[in-house]
């Protein structure tokens, strides 16, 4: 960085900025995070771990990993699918493809679970057909799991697009030349090189996919212990006024807000030229 | 398809241009595309009387009026704080500043459920920052002033991530040039710096807005939620559907999506043009 006089304010100035933005990330970021966990283990740990083991905080833990264990690769298949299409040919559409993948991004999560329970649920499309059949999408695992998809579809996509399109495709045409087969190239070349970009994605999309809120909390129903992800068990508990078992819940979401944050972080320091397109993206 | 295949894009080696774009549009229009035009195909349903009967009541109307009110208080306060936080962390050295960069995210990452919690529980008549204002008579916890609260926390990485690139790229050739020719900090900050920032800086605001807009996990808890005083558009959207009114809950929601999708348009084409024009001069 260049210190030049011209580019640098007086020391005051520079302290008194630093100063306002510590105290608005000190206020809007440290101090909730905080919270969470004086409020967790502000009855002691023993109290913290009965609030955890309780049976329908476990099922909450289970509901939302499947949840997640579902959603994330299939919108790792799609992700890989639409960058191969869309990095490595040109075709008519593009940018209107592109557009309509950013979509989930500007409807508010409500709406994402909203248009689910219109297509399956009991009022909805094909509610009296699934009725008929005896098949359960809303208030059941699979409305959450299709709200999930829905909410985090771009994630993944939108990491490996520029990435796919500035890495170019000679490297691939070069392996095609030699003989290799499209899987090979996919294998060698491609993969490898746009693994820390899928990484980065996969993190984001299953740290979404996880916390998701709105989506999932209208199409769940919330019965105890079957439709209950952990974001909602939270919801729950601290509506009944059970305040130290609802941060403690919270405290293992916030754990995997850190953690997202910490591999994401060493992902951009370590790997900051592989994943420059993507930041600047 | 093979002929399809050939108007439609231009000819290349590389292999699985249909596969992956087949697997790509079924995706997108599976869980994107048909569940989303449901929502529309609902809402046309519905008849225009009565349509505009459930989607601008006065109930409609006030929840309508907080959320994008409100959204763009808490756009404008991110606006301005956001870029002087994008500033300190690129211009400026101080300790603790890699961890700092790295918590900027925590909004992305934090499921909002947990952060709605942990908002209410600070800004609480009780709460430690609540019990500080209470005295001197704000009031944030079950207020509008709450809502904003956390549409500031939801929106925050935005405006932050979006200015720091291009800030990082900024060439200081040009503020010293501005300088040596005799401009003094501020007129180079203002004539100089903040043009080449501009659009950034309204992609930022613009997604942190239509966030803000569409957002409920971080808002519900802190918001009180009395009918047309701090009651959002999304939560009035839950609450139709939990009475069963589908026609309702499709009429608000298609009204807060054809704002979101133009507003989120405008500031597009807006983007285009700016940005045609920097590079023709």
């Amino acid at each position: 960085m260049t210190s030049n006089s011209s580019r640098n304010e007086p020391l005051l100035v520079r302290g008194l900025l630093i100063l306002v933005a510590l105290t608005y990330l000190g206020l809007f970021l440290g101090a909730p995070l905080v919270t969470v966990f004086a409020e967790a283990w502000a009855k002691g740990p023993e109290i913290y771990f009965k609030a955890l083991g309780q049976a329908d905080s476990l099922a909450a833990v289970r509901l939302t990993l499947i949840t997640a264990a579902i959603a994330v690769p299939v919108n790792l298949v799609f992700g890989l699918c639409a960058s191969w299409a869309i990095a490595k040919f040109e075709f008519r559409g593009k940018s209107l493809l592109m557009t309509l993948i950013d979509l989930p991004f500007s409807v508010s999560p409500v709406i994402s679970g909203l248009v689910f329970v219109l297509l399956f649920g009991l009022q909805g499309w094909f509610g009296p057909f699934l009725a008929e059949h005896g098949i359960k999408l809303i208030f059941a695992v699979p409305g959450i799991v299709l709200a999930t998809i829905f909410v985090t579809f771009p994630f993944i996509a939108r990491e490996l697009i520029p990435l796919m399109q500035e890495q170019g495709r000679e490297e691939e045409e070069a392996a095609l030349m030699l003989g290799a087969s499209g899987w090979q190239c996919f294998w060698h070349i491609t993969l490898p090189n746009a693994k820390w970009g899928l990484m980065y994605g996969v993190l984001l999309c299953n740290a979404r996919a996880m916390g998701e809120f709105g989506a999932v909390s209208v199409v769940s129903g919330h019965i105890r212990g079957l439709t209950n992800t952990m974001p909602l068990h939270v919801e729950i508990l601290y509506n009944e006024y059970n305040f130290v078992a609802a941060f403690a819940v919270a405290t293992l979401l916030a754990a995997l807000a850190l953690v997202t944050l910490v591999a994401k972080s060493l992902l951009e320091w370590r790997y900051a030229a592989e994943l420059n397109s993507v930041k600047r993206a | 398809m093979s002929v399809l295949a050939h108007r439609l894009r231009e000819p290349s080696v590389i292999p699985g241009f249909g596969i992956t774009l087949g697997v790509t549009l079924t995706a997108l229009s599976l869980v994107v595309l048909i569940p989303l035009s449901a929502l529309f195909l609902k809402a046309a349903g519905l008849g225009f009387s009565d349509f505009i009967a459930t989607a601008f009541d006065s109930r409609a109307m006030a929840a309508y009026g907080l959320s994008f009110g409100a959204a763009l208080v808490a756009a404008l306060v991110n606006l301005f704080f956001g870029t002087l936080v994008a500033w300190v962390l690129v211009r400026y050295r101080f300790a603790g500043k890699r961890i700092l960069d790295a918590l900027i995210d925590l909004p992305f990452a934090l499921p909002t459920a947990v952060a709605g919690i942990a908002l209410t529980t600070l800004f609480a008549p009780n709460g430690a920052f609540g019990s500080v204002l209470e005295p001197l008579g704000i009031k944030v916890a079950f207020t509008r002033l709450g809502v904003i609260l956390a549409m500031i926390f939801i929106g925050l990485p935005f405006v932050v991530r979006s200015v720091q690139p291009v800030l990082e790229d900024l060439e200081s050739e040009v503020e010293e040039a501005a300088a040596s020719l005799g401009a003094s900090r501020l007129q180079t900050l203002w004539l100089v710096v903040l043009p080449s920032l501009l659009p950034a800086l309204i992609s930022g605001f613009a997604l942190a807005f239509a966030r803000a807009v569409g957002e409920y996990g971080s808002i519900i808890f802190i918001a009180g939620n009395m009918p047309g005083q701090t009651e959002i558009a999304p939560l009035l959207i839950i609450i139709k559907l939990e009475q069963y009114n589908y026609a309702g809950a499709t009429a608000i929601a298609s009204v807060m999506l054809i704002i979101s999708f133009v507003l989120l348009f405008v500031i597009n084409r807006l983007q285009h043009w700016r940005q045609s024009r920097m590079e023709g001069r």
